[in-house]
C-alpha cells in the first residue's frame, strides 16, 4: 500500500517540473475561441512561409478574456482571436487589446469590420440571414428582418435562443439601425410568430424546418453551408434581406494584439499577413465564410448562394449595444 | 504518507495535542480550496446595480422557479432509481444481477450534454420518432413536449442516478446482515425490514449521494442549454457572456454557494444526533427473489440500462462511425493517454486528500474542522467556468509574484514562469472542484470506524499505523474505491477547468469534445465522447469489482 501512495503523491511534482515551461521565446502565442481545426492550417502555412512558430490555446471567449485579465503584464499571449464583434469590442473596451497602426490592415479590412480605434480587425465574415423552406415559401414573400414580425408569419417562424451571441449582435444592430423602440417592436413580433420553442443551435433549427415545423428562420450562413455538404438536395434556401434598406447583417471572426503582448511586432506582422489573399481564402473557406478582405473572392460553394449587399454599419455598435440587446430580448420574452 | 501523518491521533498519548494537529491538517487542506471561493465571494463588495436591476426584474423569478423544479425533480428520481437499484443489486439476487451490479454504474461516464443531445435529436419534432408518429397518425398527432421541464429532469436523472446508486450500494453492502436478521426475528416482513431498518440505516449514504446530485444539477450548464431550460446557472452565464458582467456572474455564484452551504448545514444538523455505526458481518446470504418479482427486477434494471447507457452509446457509435475516417488519427493516442493520466492521478490525489480531511474531522472534532470540511466541498456546486476563473485568478497572481521575484533576482536571465498552466495546477484545480465527490463516500464510511473499533483493536494490541492498515483500511476500502471511481469519471468529463489550466498543446479528450461542440459539430463530438466512455470502462469495471470484494 505504501509505495503506490508515494508514487501517486510524487507524480504531481514530477509533472509540474516536466510541463511547467512556457512556449519557447521566439514563438507567437494565440488565445483562440475559434477551434483548432479552423486555425491550425492557417498557422501552419504561416510557419512554412516565415519560419515563425505559433502556439495556441483554445477556450471560450469569456474565459480567454478573464485569463488575459488575470495574467496581466505577464501574459504569454500575443493575439486574441475570437468570433463575434461583441466579444472583440468588450476585450478592447476592458483595455486588454492595444491599438495597431498598420497601413496594410487599414487597406485590406473595411472600416466597418474593424474597431474605430484599431484594436481589433475582422478576419472572416458570416451573414446572419433568413433561411426558408423552398417547398412552402417563395422568395418574393420575403423582404426584411422586420417583415418576419408581420402577421403573415404567425406560427411559421423558427428562432435560435437569444442566449447565443449571434442573435445578440443581430438585435444590437437592429437597435443601431432602427432605434430601440422599433427594434423591440420587431423582436416582440418575432416572438409572437414563433412556431415552437427556440432552438439551441442553428442546425437543429434548419432540421426542424425540413421536417415541416416552421417555414422561415434566421441562421448564420455557414451552418447552411454545412447542411448542404451533407445533403445538396436539402429543400432550404438562403434569402438576403433588407437589400433596399440597411443590408444583410454580417458578423466577423477577428483578432487583436494583446496589450502586454511579448512579441508585438511579430503579432502585427501576423495579422497583416492574415489580411492578405491566400490566408484570407483558407481561413474563410474552412468554415464556409466570406473573406473580410473585399478584394478576395469567396469560394465557389459560398458564391453559389448569390451576391448580396451587406450592412455597412460599424460592428463597433454590436459591442456597444450588446447588453441593451440582451435586456431588450429578455423584456420581449425572447428566451 | 498517510500512516505517518495519521499516527499521532491514534497513539493514545496527548490526544489534545493530536486534535490540534488534525485541526491544522483540516486548515491546510481547506486553504487552497478556499482561495477560489474567496475570489468569487470577494465580488460582492463591488455592486453592479445595472445588471442586478435587470436580473431581478426579468430573469431571476423565472430561473428560481425553474431551478427549484429541476433540483427537486432530479433529486426525487435519482433517489428512487439509485436507492432501489442499489438495494436490488446489493442485497437481493435476480437474473443478471452480477452484470447489472457494475453495468448500472456506466451511465455516469456519459456526459450530460451528450445524453441531452441524443434525446432531443431522437425525440424532437425533426427526429425519427416523431417523424414516424406523424407518418402513422397524420401531421397533427399528439406528442409530449420534449424540450420542456419534464424532459430535462428525466435526462439529468438518467446520467446522475449512478452517484446515488454507487454510494448507497456501498451502504447496503457494508450494512451487515445482522440488523436485518434481528428485524426478521422480531417478526418484521422483508418489506418492513427494508423500510424500517435498511433504509434508515443507509440514510447518510443516500443523503450524501443526493447532495452530490443536487450540486451537480445546480452547476450544470451543458444539459440545460440543449433544452433551453433557464436556471440559476444559465443566469450566471448570461450575466457573464451576454451582459459582460463577470462581477454579477460571480455575485450570483456567491448566492448559489451560500444557499448550498446552508442546505448542507441543515442536512447535517438534522442527523447530527443520529449514529450510524452499522457494522457486523456483511450480508452473507442474499435475498433470493422468487417468481415474477425476480423477472420484474431484471426488466427494471434492463430498462434503466437501455435508456441511460445503451441508447446514447448506440447513437454515439453511429455518429462516431460516420466521422471516424475524417476525425480519427494518431493524436487520439495522445488525447486518451492525457485524459487517463489526469484522471488516474486526480482520483488518487483527491481521494487521499478527502481521506485526510475525513480523519481530521474524526480526530479533531469541533466546529472548526466541521466548517472546514463543509467549505472545502462547496466547489462542486459552482458552475465550472466560474470556478475556473476563481481558481485561475490566484494562480496567475502567484505566478506573477514569482516572476517579479525572479526578475529582481536574475534580471534578464529570469526564465518565464507560467504556473497557471501546469499539470500540478490542474490537479489542484480538480481538487477544488471534486473534493466533495471524494469526500462524501469516504466520510460516510468513516462513520463505520467508531471509537469502539479503535478501542477494540487497541485492546488486541493493534494500534498506530498497524491499526490504520489492518482495521480502518478494510472498513474504509469501499468508500475509497467509490471516491476514486467518481473522481476518475468526473475528471475525464470535465471541460472548463481543463480548458483554462491545461499547458500549451496539452489536449485531452474533453478538450476535443469542446472543440467540436463549440462550433456546433455535435455529431463529430461523438467520437471523443465515445472515447471518454470507452477509456473509462476498464478502470470503472476494475474499481467496481474491487468494491464488490471489499464487502
Amino acid at each position: 500500500m505504501k509505495s503506490p501512495v508515494r508514487i501517486i503523491l510524487l507524480l504531481p511534482v514530477l509533472l509540474a517540473v516536466v510541463a511547467g515551461c512556457a512556449p519557447p521565446d521566439d514563438t507567437l502565442v494565440v488565445y483562440s475561441s475559434r477551434n483548432e481545426e479552423l486555425i491550425k492550417p492557417v498557422f501552419e502555412r504561416y510557419t512554412a512561409e516565415t519560419n515563425v512558430n505559433i502556439s495556441f490555446i483554445t477556450d471560450s471567449a469569456g474565459p480567454l478574456v478573464e485569463r488575459l485579465r488575470a495574467e496581466g503584464e505577464n501574459t504569454p499571449a500575443d493575439i486574441l482571436l475570437t468570433v463575434d464583434a461583441g466579444n472583440l469590442w468588450h476585450a478592447a473596451s476592458d483595455g486588454l487589446l492595444k491599438a495597431v497602426d498598420s497601413a496594410v490592415l487599414k487597406r485590406n479590412i473595411p472600416a466597418h469590420l474593424r474597431d474605430d480605434q484599431d484594436r481589433w480587425f475582422g478576419l472572416s465574415l458570416r451573414a446572419r440571414t433568413i433561411v426558408y423552406s423552398s417547398q412552402r415559401v417563395s422568395q418574393d414573400q420575403l423582404s426584411s428582418y422586420a417583415d418576419l414580425a408581420g402577421e403573415q408569419w404567425r406560427g411559421r417562424l423558427c428562432l435560435r435562443t437569444s442566449r447565443k451571441v449571434y442573435n445578440q449582435s443581430l438585435v444590437a444592430m437592429l437597435i443601431a439601425q432602427e432605434g430601440a423602440a422599433r427594434a423591440e417592436e420587431i423582436v416582440r413580433g418575432w416572438v409572437a410568430n414563433l412556431a415552437t420553442e427556440v432552438f439551441s443551435n442553428d442546425t437543429s433549427l434548419m432540421q426542424a424546418m425540413v421536417a415541416g415545423q416552421c417555414d422561415v428562420g434566421i441562421v448564420n450562413s455557414y451552418y447552411f453551408g454545412r447542411l448542404l455538404d451533407k445533403d445538396p438536395e436539402i429543400p432550404l434556401r438562403l434569402f438576403w434581406p433588407d437589400q433596399d434598406g440597411k443590408g444583410v447583417h454580417v458578423n466577423v471572426s477577428g483578432a487583436g494584439v494583446t496589450r502586454h503582448a511579448p512579441h508585438p511586432v511579430a503579432a502585427v506582422a501576423f495579422l497583416e499577413w492574415m489580411s492578405t489573399e491566400v490566408p484570407q481564402r483558407i481561413f474563410a473557406e474552412r468554415n464556409h465564410e466570406y473573406p473580410a478582405n473585399p478584394s478576395v473572392a469567396p469560394d465557389a460553394k459560398v458564391s453559389a448562394w448569390g451576391e448580396f449587399r451587406a450592412s455597412e454599419t460599424s460592428l463597433v455598435k454590436a459591442g456597444e449595444l450588446q447588453a441593451d440587446a440582451v435586456k431588450l430580448m429578455d423584456r420581449a420574452g425572447y428566451r | 504518507m498517510l500512516p505517518k501523518t495519521a499516527s499521532p491521533g491514534f497513539t493514545g498519548t496527548g490526544r489534545r495535542n493530536g486534535s490540534d494537529r488534525w485541526r491544522s491538517v483540516a486548515a491546510v487542506i481547506t486553504i487552497p480550496v478556499l482561495l477560489p471561493l474567496l475570489v468569487i465571494l470577494g465580488s460582492v463588495f463591488v455592486p453592479d446595480p445595472d445588471t442586478w436591476e435587470h436580473l431581478l426584474e426579468h430573469v431571476l423569478a423565472e430561473v428560481l422557479v425553474n431551478t427549484l423544479w429541476l433540483v427537486a425533480g432530479v433529486a426525487v428520481i435519482t433517489g428512487l432509481l439509485g436507492t432501489s437499484l442499489a438495494w436490488l443489486t446489493a442485497v437481493t439476487d435476480f437474473p443478471g444481477r452480477r452484470f447489472f451490479s457494475w453495468a448500472l454504474m456506466l451511465p455516469i461516464a456519459v456526459p450530460g450534454y451528450v445524453m441531452a443531445f441524443v434525446v432531443v435529436g431522437l425525440l424532437d419534432f425533426a427526429g425519427p420518432v416523431q417523424s414516424a408518429v406523424r407518418d402513422l397518425w397524420g401531421p397533427d398527432a399528439w406528442f409530449p413536449v420534449v424540450r420542456g421541464r419534464a424532459g430535462v429532469i428525466i435526462v439529468m436523472s438518467l446520467v446522475l442516478y449512478p452517484y446515488v446508486y454507487l454510494i448507497t450500494r456501498n451502504a447496503f453492502l457494508t450494512q451487515g446482515a445482522r440488523a436485518l436478521e434481528a428485524g426478521q426475528s422480531l417478526g418484521l416482513s422483508r418489506r418492513q425490514g427494508f423500510f424500517r431498518i435498511a433504509l434508515p440505516m443507509a440514510r447518510p449514504w443516500i443523503a450524501g449521494g443526493l447532495m452530490l446530485v443536487v450540486m451537480e444539477t445546480l452547476a450544470d450548464f451543458g444539459t440545460v442549454a440543449v433544452f433551453n431550460y433557464n436556471t440559476f446557472t444559465t443566469a450566471i452565464y448570461e450575466s457573464w457572456f451576454s451582459l459582460f458582467s463577470i462581477r454579477a456572474a460571480l455575485q450570483l455564484s456567491s448566492v448559489l454557494m451560500l444557499l448550498v452551504f446552508v442546505a448542507v448545514l441543515i442536512e447535517r444538523s438534522l442527523r447530527a444526533n443520529a449514529h450510524y455505526t452499522g457494522g457486523g458481518s456483511p450480508a452473507t446470504a442474499r435475498i433470493r427473489l422468487a417468481g415474477w418479482p425476480r423477472w420484474l427486477a431484471s426488466a427494471y434494471a434492463t430498462i434503466v440500462m437501455l435508456l441511460a447507457f445503451v441508447l446514447p452509446l448506440v447513437q454515439m457509435l453511429a455518429w462516431g462511425w460516420q466521422n471516424f475516417a475524417r476525425d480519427f488519427n494518431t493524436r487520439y493516442l495522445e488525447f486518451v493517454s492525457h485524459s487517463l493520466l489526469l484522471a488516474i492521478i486526480s482520483a488518487g490525489f483527491v481521494t487521499a486528500t478527502a481521506l485526510l480531511l475525513a480523519y481530521s474531522l474524526r480526530n479533531g472534532p469541533g466546529a472548526f474542522a466541521g466548517i472546514c470540511a463543509r467549505v472545502a466541498t462547496l466547489g462542486y456546486a459552482i458552475p465550472g467556468a466560474v470556478l475556473a476563473v476563481g481558481i485561475f485568478v490566484p494562480l496567475a497572481a502567484l505566478s506573477n509574484g514569482v516572476q517579479a521575484m525572479l526578475d529582481i533576482l536574475l534580471g534578464s536571465a529570469a526564465p518565464t514562469v507560467l504556473l497557471q498552466a501546469t499539470l500540478l495546477t490542474m490537479l489542484v484545480a480538480y481538487l477544488v472542484r471534486f473534493l466533495a465527490v471524494a469526500y462524501t463516500p469516504v466520510e460516510s464510511n468513516m462513520q463505520r470506524v467508531t471509537r469502539s473499533v479503535d478501542e477494540a483493536s487497541r485492546s488486541l494490541g493493534i494500534s498506530g499505523t498497524r491499526m490504520l492498515r489492518r482495521v480502518h483500511f478494510p472498513i474504509l476500502r469501499g468508500g475509497l474505491l467509490t471516491a476514486m471511481t467518481l473522481v476518475f469519471v468526473d475528471v475525464m468529463k470535465e471541460m472548463p477547468i481543463t480548458l483554462m489550466t491545461r499547458p500549451f498543446g496539452w489536449d485531452t479528450l474533453a478538450v476535443r469534445v469542446f472543440e467540436m461542440t463549440s462550433e456546433g459539430h455535435w455529431d463529430r463530438a461523438a467520437l471523443p465522447a465515445l472515447a471518454i466512455v470507452l477509456a473509462g470502462l476498464v478502470p470503472i469495471m476494475m474499481m467496481i469489482r474491487r468494491t464488490e470484494h471489499a464487502a
